[in-house]
């Protein structure tokens, strides 16, 4: 259990996917002007990373691995550089089905989430969240922790900064750097505080 | 055919209007993650350009090619599939003949696949012009983002460690030289505050491109 929780904590701060590692930046600049839509895309991306980190472990583990093929009685199989096609297939079909399901029985959810869920497979953070499980080899029991710290991990960082953002509306902003430039330079500060995690030993 | 014939005029706008007048990066917002992790060094990052550039290119000449065959309702699982074939082959052409590069690189070539330039060029450019056209505007965007991670990964690993691709220029304090290094520059945060100065000198050449306030 201590294992699962250090590695929670973790994927949440000191690899924080947004501040450490820099995934979903194009979406996390973009949609982070307001802390109500970057609430929403947040949870969407709990949510898919909750789902598709372990079911690409499972396809990885059975699948693709070389010898994991060998319950099928062909052990010498190696499938691995088909990776990227599978995970990012799954994840595609994943964010369609779960469009779907959350248009049927939760039609307020759906409707707060709206153009966020299709956005999600382009979000690299999702894919991120595969390849790093895929390189640092971890079970099925820790990609389900790691899935949901990951993405959970995302979405502190952007509600963070849309926070951030709305306060800044009232700064006086020299013209050349407002908008997309001050934003970059916002984040490269949340980055550094992020960095003093580091020294963290878990 | 006459969707084939080449305007030369046109190719050369594709080409050069977005390394200026309409960066990826700089204006677009597509394609930022790679540029912030892989532009510590120069040469992982003149690699990641190469690997981008060519990927998009290719990308948008077949799905260009294959454009009223696709049905809109599932175009994007038909782009993301056609891209993924790509970013497989380059990631296995940097494993046999670039291995230790592509160590550094990890999990950011793969990334290229949702890389939003790539996706982004596909869905609203190739969708709507002719093959060549549409290959030249994947070079075009590919230099854009190449410009930026050119510049960035020149200053970083420059004042960062005192190198340019690995040769000496600034001799650095630690081997005996004059250069006291900037340790700040090679860690991740320096990129996001070198990106918004640049983003500030390109906004002041042309200042068309200023946000308005909200």
């Amino acid at each position: 259990m201590e294992q699962y929780i250090s590695l929670f904590i973790r994927s949440v701060f000191i690899e924080n996917m947004a501040l450490s590692a820099f995934l979903g930046m194009c979406t996390f600049l973009a949609v982070s002007k307001k802390v109500q839509t970057a609430l929403g895309l947040g949870v969407a991306v709990v949510v898919v990373q909750m789902i598709t980190v372990p079911v690409n472990n499972l396809l990885s583990t059975y699948l693709l691995k070389e010898g994991a093929l060998a319950w099928a009685g062909m052990p010498e199989i190696d499938l691995s550089f088909l990776g990227l096609i599978v995970y990012i297939g799954v994840i595609a079909a994943i964010v369609q089905i779960l469009e779907m399901v959350l248009d049927k029985f939760f039609p307020a959810l759906y409707q707060a989430l709206g153009i966020f869920l299709p956005l999600i497979t382009v979000n690299c953070a999702i894919l991120g969240g595969s390849l790093f499980m895929i390189q640092r080899e971890y079970d099925f029991g820790e990609s389900i922790v790691y899935g949901i710290g990951s993405g959970f991990g995302w979405a502190l960082a952007i509600v963070a900064l849309a926070g951030i953002r709305e306060k800044m509306k009232y700064s006086d902003v020299p013209d050349g750097l407002r908008g997309l430039g001050i934003t970059f330079i916002t984040v490269g500060l949340m980055a550094l505080a992020f960095m003093s995690f580091n020294g963290v030993q878990l | 055919m006459a969707t084939m014939a080449i305007d030369v005029k046109e190719i050369k706008n594709v080409i050069t209007k977005p390394i200026s007048d309409n960066n990826p990066i700089a204006l677009q917002i597509l394609g930022v993650c790679s540029a912030l992790a892989v532009t510590t060094k120069l040469e992982t990052a003149l690699i990641m350009c190469l690997a981008l550039t060519s990927v998009t290119a290719c990308s948008n000449l077949l799905i260009s090619l294959i454009r009223s065959q696709i049905p809109s309702s599932i175009r994007i699982i038909a782009q993301m599939t056609i891209i993924a074939s790509l970013v497989i082959v380059v990631d296995q052409v940097l494993k046999a003949y670039a291995f230790e590069t592509a160590k550094q690189l990890s999990v950011f070539v793969g990334l290229i696949i949702t890389n939003c330039i790539v996706m982004g060029r596909a869905e609203a450019y190739a969708m709507k012009n002719g093959p060549i056209n549409s290959f030249f505007d994947g070079i075009g965007n590919g230099l854009g983002y190449s410009v930026i991670l050119i510049i960035v990964g020149a200053v970083r690993e420059l004042f960062g460690a005192g190198k340019i691709l690995g040769y000496t220029i600034l001799n650095p304090v630690n081997d005996g030289g004059w250069y006291q290094t900037n340790g700040l520059l090679l860690l991740p945060p320096s990129a996001f505050f070198i990106i918004g100065l640049l983003i500030w000198a390109l906004r002041t050449w042309k200042p068309e491109q200023v946000e308005d306030a909200d």
